[in-house]
């Protein structure tokens, strides 16, 4: 899957759980109060099942999940791919 | 005090956050409930708090998923906790159901133990009535998700002891968490607030004064509140925010505490908050 779609369906995922038309990549989902800590257990679980991605004890830091280019990125990443 | 297993009784939301507490503190729990299906269904959510736990803090201890499975053993026979250093009472808040538990587990454990009443509401000094060991009984109001909140309500019956308040006090230290003791009056002090304020919000939200996420906002963004007063409705459960304001309305026979006919009807129609996928707001399923 390209980076972009990956992006597509994980901000399409955040938008599911909170109203927010001008979401930012980079905006911290956490810090701002947009979602409460609870919702990185959502998203996770989310990224686990969409993306076919085993997350590992070491991944668990909110830093992974903390804004729309951080779960992108994570997703990118354990997936070893994404060019585009 | 040392404690080397602790009875968790009553295996729903609070009661699954506390045996997660446990075993992410090096601590063994007995778990009971009344049928394998909970106790399953329990342990599976207390194994996947345990594995996403580093995700929510970063002062918590890491476990395995071996370890915290080890920790645990889960019964359907309340006779287990017997051999345990102190009892955390979690069943449903309803007198009916907390009646009976508390006049077995008098029977099925030593004298000596305490309990710790974790409700959010219920009188500690009545619960204390049916037991022959009044001043062993202590309140203890957990928060939820209870291994991230550090901070718990204890309740001081009437005839609660130092040395039993002291005992729970230093089992909650073993968890990181810190007490305010307080004394017993329906609701103490937390829900008898923050009931009204949850009660209101859906008053507000059934009059159309305002959408749900607008109320929630105005508290998060005008207050600097973590969670609005749905949202938080919705984290513990709408139907234990309906059974609490009853017991408050019933308690103080005061009409300031009658429940919400929409918070009603959603509880009525399943809606019971984060845990049923809806409640005031929707959780999507991932």
């Amino acid at each position: 899957m390209r980076e972009a779609d990956i992006k597509q369906a994980v901000r399409q995922f955040i938008s599911s759980a909170v109203r927010l038309p001008d979401l930012g990549d980079d905006d911290n989902l956490f810090e701002s109060g947009i979602v409460n800590s609870l919702f990185a257990v959502q998203l996770m679980t989310f990224v686990e099942k969409t993306f076919g991605i085993e997350v590992e004890a070491d991944d668990l830091d909110i830093e992974n999940f903390k804004s729309l280019n951080a779960t992108t990125h994570f997703v990118v990443r354990k997936n070893g791919h994404g060019a585009g | 005090m040392e404690f080397r297993k602790v009875a968790v009784v009553g295996a729903g939301t609070i009661g699954i956050g506390v045996v997660t507490d446990l075993v992410l503190h090096g601590l063994s729990a007995v778990v009971v409930d009344i049928s394998a299906d909970i106790l399953k269904r329990a342990q599976a959510e207390i194994l996947n708090n345990v594995r996403v736990a580093p995700l929510l803090s970063r002062t918590l201890p890491r476990v395995t998923r071996d370890e915290a499975a080890q920790r645990m053993v889960l019964t359907t026979r309340l006779e287990d906790v017997a051999s345990c250093d102190f009892v955390i009472e979690n069943v449903t808040e309803d007198w009916a159901i907390k009646k009976p538990v508390y006049e077995q587990l008098e029977r099925v454990t030593p004298p000596e133990v305490c309990f710790g009443a974790n409700t959010s509401c219920l009188s500690i000094t009545r619960i204390a009535s049916v037991t022959r060991r009044p001043a062993n009984v202590v309140g203890v109001h957990l928060m939820n998700p209870v291994h991230l909140m550090p901070t718990v309500e204890v309740i001081r019956g009437l005839h609660t002891s130092d040395a039993a308040l002291d005992t729970l006090v230093a089992l909650l230290s073993r968890l990181g968490k810190e007490a305010i003791t307080v004394q017993d009056l329906p609701g103490f002090v937390s829900n008898r607030i923050s009931h009204l304020f949850m009660n209101e919000a859906a008053f507000v939200l059934q009059d159309n004064l305002a959408s749900a996420e607008q109320i929630d906002q105005i508290f998060k963004k005008c207050f600097g509140h973590k969670m609005g007063p749905l949202e938080t409705a919705d984290l513990i459960g709408l139907d234990t925010v309906m059974r609490s304001l009853d017991v408050l309305y019933d308690s103080f026979q005061d009409p300031k505490y009658r429940c919400c006919p929409l918070l009603r009807k959603l509880v009525h129609a399943g809606h019971l908050g984060r845990k049923s996928g809806k409640g005031f707001h929707t959780y999507p399923s991932a």
